[in-house]
């Protein structure tokens, strides 16, 4: 019935020093959805392939603002996001009260990556299954973690979990050096175009089955410093989409050309 | 001797360190946890704005804190900016009580945004309001407040408050010092109370003229006036006039200085 | 003797009348502070082109006793801010412990998001009046000088009710109704504070400080003085009133009828 003898809980190593339960709740991220997320030198960007399970139904949320300065991405299960990002609102609403600051993207991410480790390390709880990308700016600039339900945590540069996250991940490897540079425009289309190379043959990205979020600095001084964390959804989306289709038909206009020379 | 012999062994009349009650009177707290900060507010609300509006003035007794101290704010936007924000909340007497009040009804409304997605209605905000002030019914917060924004109709609505949480929706309210010189003003000329069609009758057949919702800028006349009628006669109201109008483009703010002795 | 060993070794009660342990309940009504004990008077501030300055005496009075005459009222929060205490000593010690011990938490984050002056003043705010709505108050009023997230110089009062003001000049205690119209009428609001000199600002202090020492009875000449810009932080704590005039001392011939 078992797969073996040491994942009937989270606190158990096996021989070879490895936590099922953990590995398992990994595998729940793989099944989720694909997220991307990706950061210039003044934006952080997330997009997201929304799934719906049944043509009767809406699609599953999955990117959420956490704060004005914040958001994150998410690829497992919802539920489970909805709980953390609750309580990462909580947190910096917290943080805005006490101090008057907005809180510090490393810091709301080492918080959560804490309440995601001691599941790992108490008897009689389960880890998340869910895994996040976490998008937000402060004082230092745009920044993108990325988190798993083992408690790990990572500043990236740019990031892809989910479903077929792999084929994004490629992208992103070859484009790093434009992503650096490019502008916020740029970036969501990178965001695009690397989400895009995650779908199967048949399918593309529309209105309904996309999300993306932006937050950014405004390169403003004094108060409304920050490009508040924007999230685009239905209609919202079109000329995000159609700069896709631009710079896809640019792109391969360029190619042809330098075919010709 | 008898004292001794006739003791319980049970109760704790005998002379234990521990857990020996006393006759001895509660203590009585001669803290006093209250001040009063001073200055005035005022709300007028039209056909499809709302003003609200309040000297910036704070006092110790019969010292000037500081000459700008806002005591009308948003609800619900950015924290700096205000940005996004569709209500308007002020709030007179202990100036203490009045930040802590509003950065809770702040916090509910940004909370009930994120958990329905869609803004809080007026109507809802007010009647949270009162919740949150009855709620430290024995306690209070020592304030009066009062709410503004625009209705589901998008008519200007406002909501006058007593301490501990009695509400109603007005068409003008002014609380605070100077409430007892401004409210009669404005009873005269918002409700137009006492006020006459000239030859319609004698005595009692007199036709007395139906109060109609004030174009803006004969609003904003009226608030000034009224502020600058009462800096003359209350010392706690003066220095400067804050002024925030709530229309469906938004929510645009308005300084006025005004006498400072 | 009896065989209550909780009662030996205690004054009998029949010949003392009952032992009074109240100050050891655990339970019922907990004393809280109902009035300072050692305080310290007047903490005054400007602010000026570029920076904050900042000033109090050493001095912390028991009653009207003059009991610590070298007692620092400035702390330096990290290189973001100065704190300037007036009221109750042992508070004033309390929240140095806790600015402490954040200042030291703050400085784990590795991305350069420290606390500045103003995220300060809200926090303590609301420290204070949280204790002022358990009714056991930290009996303190205080001054935070530093710079807000803008980098713009900031100034902000909060009180033992959490009531918080700012102003271009502040003064907490006997300070608000000596030196506050001083510096008012030195430095009038409508004034840019652009066009004040830290050196305008200093010497401000330092007469402020004179009538305060010569008016205030729970003042001392020896005071602490701090100014904050960009450059940093620079404390000044074993300062001396100067060029004190009491000339008009003689000409005070006692009160009311006395004439000769």
């Amino acid at each position: 019935m078992f797969r073996n003898n040491y994942d009937n809980d989270a606190v158990t190593f096996s021989p070879q020093g490895r936590i099922f339960q953990v590995e398992y709740a990994q595998e729940a991220v793989k099944q989720g959805s694909v997220v991307v997320g990706l950061v210039n030198k003044t934006h952080a960007v997330l997009v997201g392939l929304k799934r719906n399970a049944e043509e009767l139904s809406s699609y599953q949320k999955k990117i959420i603002e956490v704060d004005s300065h914040m958001g994150i991405a998410i690829a497992g299960l919802a539920s489970d996001a909805r709980v953390l990002s609750n309580y990462m609102k909580q947190q910096c609403l917290g943080s805005r009260m006490t101090y008057g600051r907005a809180m510090p993207v490393d810091r709301i991410v080492t918080q959560i990556a804490d309440r995601a480790q001691t599941n790992t390390q108490q008897y009689g709880k389960r880890p998340y299954g869910v895994g996040l990308l976490v998008a937000g700016v402060d004082e230092a600039g745009p920044h993108l973690f990325e988190f798993q339900p083992s408690g790990m945590t990572q500043e990236m540069l740019a990031c892809a979990i989910g479903a077929r996250s792999q084929m994004a991940r490629t992208y992103l490897e070859r484009n790093l050096d434009q992503l650096n540079e490019s502008s916020r425009d740029e970036l969501i289309t990178h965001g695009l175009r690397a989400l895009k190379e995650t779908l199967s043959q048949d399918k593309e990205l529309t209105v309904d089955n996309t999300s993306v979020g932006v937050v950014g600095v405004s390169g403003k001084q004094g108060a409304g410093k920050i490009e508040s964390f924007k999230l685009y959804e239905g209609q919202q989306l079109l000329p995000l989409l159609e700069a896709l289709e631009r710079s896809d038909a640019g792109e391969t206009k360029e190619e042809t050309m330098e075919v010709d020379s | 001797m008898a004292s001794i012999i006739g003791h319980n062994p049970h109760s704790n009349s005998i002379g234990y360190s521990f857990s020996q009650p006393t006759n001895a009177g509660n203590k009585e707290h001669s803290f006093y946890p209250y001040t009063d900060n001073g200055g005035s507010v005022l709300g007028i609300t039209g056909k499809d704005f709302a003003v609200l509006a309040g000297d910036t003035r704070s006092t110790s007794g019969y010292n000037i804190n500081s000459r700008y101290v806002p005591k009308v704010f948003k609800i619900g936007g950015d924290q700096e900016t205000g940005e996004g924000a569709h209500i308007l909340l002020s709030v007179v007497g202990f100036a203490a009580d009045g930040l802590a009040l509003k950065e809770r009804l702040d916090a509910v409304v940004k909370m009930y945004k994120y958990q329905h997605g869609k803004p809080m209605s007026v109507r809802a905000c007010a009647q949270r309001l009162s919740t949150i002030l009855y709620g430290k019914r024995f306690f209070p917060y020592y304030v009066q407040a009062i709410l503004a924004g625009l209705d589901e109709e998008g008519k200007g609505a406002l909501y006058g408050y007593d301490p501990v949480g009695s509400y109603e929706r007005e068409q003008c309210r002014a609380a605070g010092a100077a409430s007892s010189l401004i409210m009669p003003f404005l009873d005269n000329q918002v409700n137009l109370k006492n006020q006459y069609i000239p030859g319609s009758g004698e005595g009692h057949a007199l036709e007395a003229k139906k109060p109609e919702p004030m174009p803006r800028d004969t609003v904003e006349q009226v608030v000034r006036d009224a502020f600058t009628s009462a800096v003359e006669r209350h010392i706690e109201v003066g220095d400067g006039l804050q002024m925030l109008i709530i229309t469906a483009d938004g929510i645009e703010e308005i300084y006025h200085p005004l006498k400072k002795d | 003797m009896n065989h209550f060993p909780g009662t030996w070794g205690r004054p009998r009660d029949d010949v003392y009348g009952p032992y009074d342990a109240s100050y050891l309940r655990s339970t019922g009504p907990k004393a809280h502070t109902q009035s300072p004990a050692v305080t310290g008077t007047s903490v005054i501030a400007v602010k000026f082109n570029g920076g904050v300055a900042i000033a109090a005496d050493n001095l912390a009075s028991y009653g009207s006793l003059a009991r610590f005459t070298d007692v620092k009222r400035l702390r330096v929060f990290g290189n973001a801010a100065v704190v300037g205490f007036s009221g109750d000593v042992s508070d004033m010690q309390y929240i140095d412990r806790l600015l402490e011990s954040m200042d030291i938490r703050e400085n784990y984050s590795a991305h350069g998001n420290q606390l500045n002056a103003k995220n300060l003043h809200t926090y303590l705010s609301k420290v204070l009046y949280k204790r002022r709505s358990e009714f056991n108050p930290l009996w303190n009023h205080i001054l935070v000088a530093g710079f807000d997230g803008d980098k713009k110089p900031f100034l902000s009062s909060a009180d033992l009710l959490g009531t918080t003001f700012s102003a271009p000049h502040l003064a907490t205690g006997f300070g608000a109704h000596l030196a506050v119209p001083i510096l008012r009428r030195l430095f009038p609001e409508e004034r840019p504070i652009d066009e004040i000199t830290k050196e305008d600002a200093v010497s401000a202090l330092r007469d402020c400080l004179k009538v305060l020492w010569y008016r205030d009875a729970r003042s001392l000449d020896k005071y602490s003085l701090a100014v904050i810009t960009h450059e940093g932080i620079e404390v000044q704590e074993d300062q001396q009133i100067e060029a004190q005039s009491w000339a008009f001392a003689e000409t005070i011939k006692g009160y009311g009828a006395q004439v000769v």
